[in-house]
């Protein structure tokens, strides 16, 4: 099986940062709106380098949403920066009439997703936010697995016109994917090529899935791992296609089991080819203060509960 | 530039296709429409610098949100009798597969809207997003909004209100109806928002008061004041003071009639005391 290979941990939300910079120099259109959180979302370099598209809001995130929306009638291609649970729940209905509904070309970059964000505890732990917004007609949801994927979709969704949720974290995680690789929306990447069991994995979760995978592989059980960086255009024929192959599947996700990337992918194959599905998700649970890697074992979220349900999946084919 | 006559004549034609936009469907919003009726004709017809046609990113053009979108009707009809549609489609208001929902919006794509709105508050945060992109492309062209007093209760108005200032934007024209009245009664019942004016002056803004919002003259006056304060560093708020219902006698100074549709006899007395000016569509 390939093997993958950590280059040095890093931030996603640092490739959202360097993508943002590279941004800056190359398109012009590009403006960065920020709810008093430009450190945490590594927004520095682009405000230190083009002041004046750089747009500091104060902690009054509806009115960025509000600001950003407007800010695209006249060709701009506003980026917000804030926390995910600030750039979701607390605006949901700015985002649903004054970008999803009218159709603006907002890029909506929310960091510290999930329960990685760690000691600050589950008051900033979203873990609704992709079910708040692949639920929005049109949106594009997006969640990166590393520094090098988060830079690239970074510099992806610039060229895509339409509102897209780009969803990343604040811990150090392995950057495994190619430096500078293609980013294409909507396009699942399989990691691993396997005949007994499909994972597919987005986020922080990706890196937890291949993990899993090796230690599957040395009990003789041939895992094919899937990174579905995005969530919403999904890539039905990647998961069809698998899942024919291998007859089971795990979804792993930092999210919620209701809403999230398990009931999308649920939904794929009820629909075109019933298989067996474990999901590796919060059980409907808010988060709590700890480490993210205390959170993620004591959450079922990390390599060993990927594992975990992959046993059980495979019991049931 | 049309003259007051005509701007009257206009406003009055207007008034007549809000009573039955809202009458054919028996649903919308009639108080607040009647009430800025000659605030949206003196915009369109005689303050706004607009260009031919539609274009969604507005270069070069002065541009305008309505954020209380609720009163769809007279923006609808003073959009159709600018031009930017035909007048007949008024005849669609709020019917499926009409480009005339009951709340404006992009969605459908009906020339002249830029922006979804009908869940309040959010305009003013548009419209400042619009004029800081016309800062951005060194266009001097003005952004103009409108919003409702009771909607003025929404916080992100405040948070706008607050960056607007803080950010100089004075290329923005944000007018409130101060028609003192929303859904449950009268503004000061609901939710009293004491000196309105003391609160913009308070939050930075330049504030110009037009004291009979159904003049068009005064309308224009305060207007044309208004503009001469734009590009000093400071956002400008009119206060327009209105009448809900106005024009239609027994829908006057009242909140009954902000989502109510007039019944056939009620339309016939309301069209009676505005005469056809300009042809019903």
């Amino acid at each position: 099986m390939k093997i993958y290979t950590n280059s040095g941990s890093k931030d996603t939300r640092s490739g959202f940062g360097a993508g943002l910079t590279e941004l800056g120099k190359s398109n012009n259109n590009v403006v960065a709106l920020c709810a008093d959180l430009t450190g945490s979302l590594k927004m520095d370099d682009f405000k230190a380098n083009h002041p004046e598209r750089f747009f500091q809001v104060g902690i009054a995130e509806a009115n960025m949403m509000g600001i950003a929306a407007g800010m695209t009638i006249g060709g701009k291609i506003p980026f917000t920066g804030t926390f995910a649970n600030f750039s979701t729940g607390r605006v949901y209905d700015q985002i649903r009439q004054s970008i999803a509904y009218s159709g603006k070309n907002v890029k909506i970059c929310a960091s510290h997703a999930g329960v990685t964000l760690g000691e600050d505890g589950a008051t900033h732990q979203i873990l609704e936010d992709i079910g708040l917004m692949k639920m929005l007609p049109g949106m594009t949801v997006i969640n990166t697995c590393d520094f090098n994927q988060t830079k690239a979709a970074t510099l992806a969704i610039a060229e895509h016109k339409g509102p897209v949720y780009l969803r990343f974290g604040r811990p150090k995680v392995p950057n495994f994917t190619p430096d500078n690789g293609a980013f294409e929306i909507g396009k699942a990447v399989k990691l691993t090529e396997g005949t007994d069991v499909t994972i597919v994995a987005t986020g922080h979760l990706v890196w937890e899935a291949l993990e899993a995978s090796k230690v599957l592989n040395d009990s003789g059980i041939s895992a094919e791992v899937i990174n579905i960086h995005t969530i919403k255009p999904l890539d039905k024929e990647a998961i069809l296609e698998s899942v024919s192959k291998t007859g089971c599947i795990v979804t792993a996700e930092e999210h919620n089991y209701y809403g999230g990337l398990g009931e999308s992918v649920a939904r794929v194959l009820s629909q075109n080819k019933p298989t067996p599905q474990e999901f590796v998700a919060t059980n409907d649970t808010f988060g709590e203060s700890g480490t993210p890697a205390q959170l993620l074992a004591k959450y079922g979220l990390n390599s060993a509960a990927i594992e975990k349900a992959v046993k059980n999946v495979l019991k049931r084919k | 530039m049309p003259n007051i006559q005509e701007l009257e004549d206009l406003a009055t034609q207007v008034r007549r296709d809000i009573l039955r936009m809202v009458h054919k469907v028996n649903s919308g919003h009639p108080g607040g429409s009647l009430g800025c009726t000659e605030f949206l004709v003196a915009l369109y017809q005689a303050i706004m610098k607009t260009t031919e046609g539609f274009h969604m990113d507005g270069i070069d053009e002065d541009l305008f949100f309505l954020s209380n979108g609720h009163i769809s009707p007279v923006y609808y009809s003073v959009l159709a009798r600018s031009g930017y549609f035909p007048i007949e489609e008024l005849n669609t208001f709020r019917l499926i597969d009409s480009r005339l929902q009951g709340h404006p919006t992009t969605h459908e794509g009906l020339p002249g809207i830029r922006i979804a709105s009908g869940s309040l508050g959010q305009g003013m945060s548009v419209a400042i997003g619009a004029a800081e992109t016309k800062k951005l492309n060194k266009d001097s062209h003005l952004i103009y909004s409108l919003h409702g007093d009771g909607e003025l209760q929404e916080g992100q108005n405040w948070e706008a209100i607050m960056y607007a200032a803080a950010n100089k934007i004075d290329n923005l024209i944000s007018t409130v109806d101060l028609n003192g009245q929303q859904i449950d009664g009268s503004t000061d019942n609901v939710l009293p928002m004491g000196n309105i004016k003391a609160k913009f002056e308070a939050f930075g803004w330049l504030v110009v008061e037009i004291e009979d919002g159904n003049n068009i003259k005064s309308v224009l006056e305060g207007m044309t004041k208004a503009k001469s304060f734009t590009g000093d560093g400071k956002p400008v708020c009119v206060l327009l003071k209105t009448v809900m219902g106005h024009g239609v006698d027994f829908m006057m100074h009242t909140h009954a009639w902000h989502g109510k549709a007039p019944n056939d006899d009620q339309l016939a007395i309301g069209l009676a005391q505005n005469k056809e000016t300009l042809g019903d569509y």
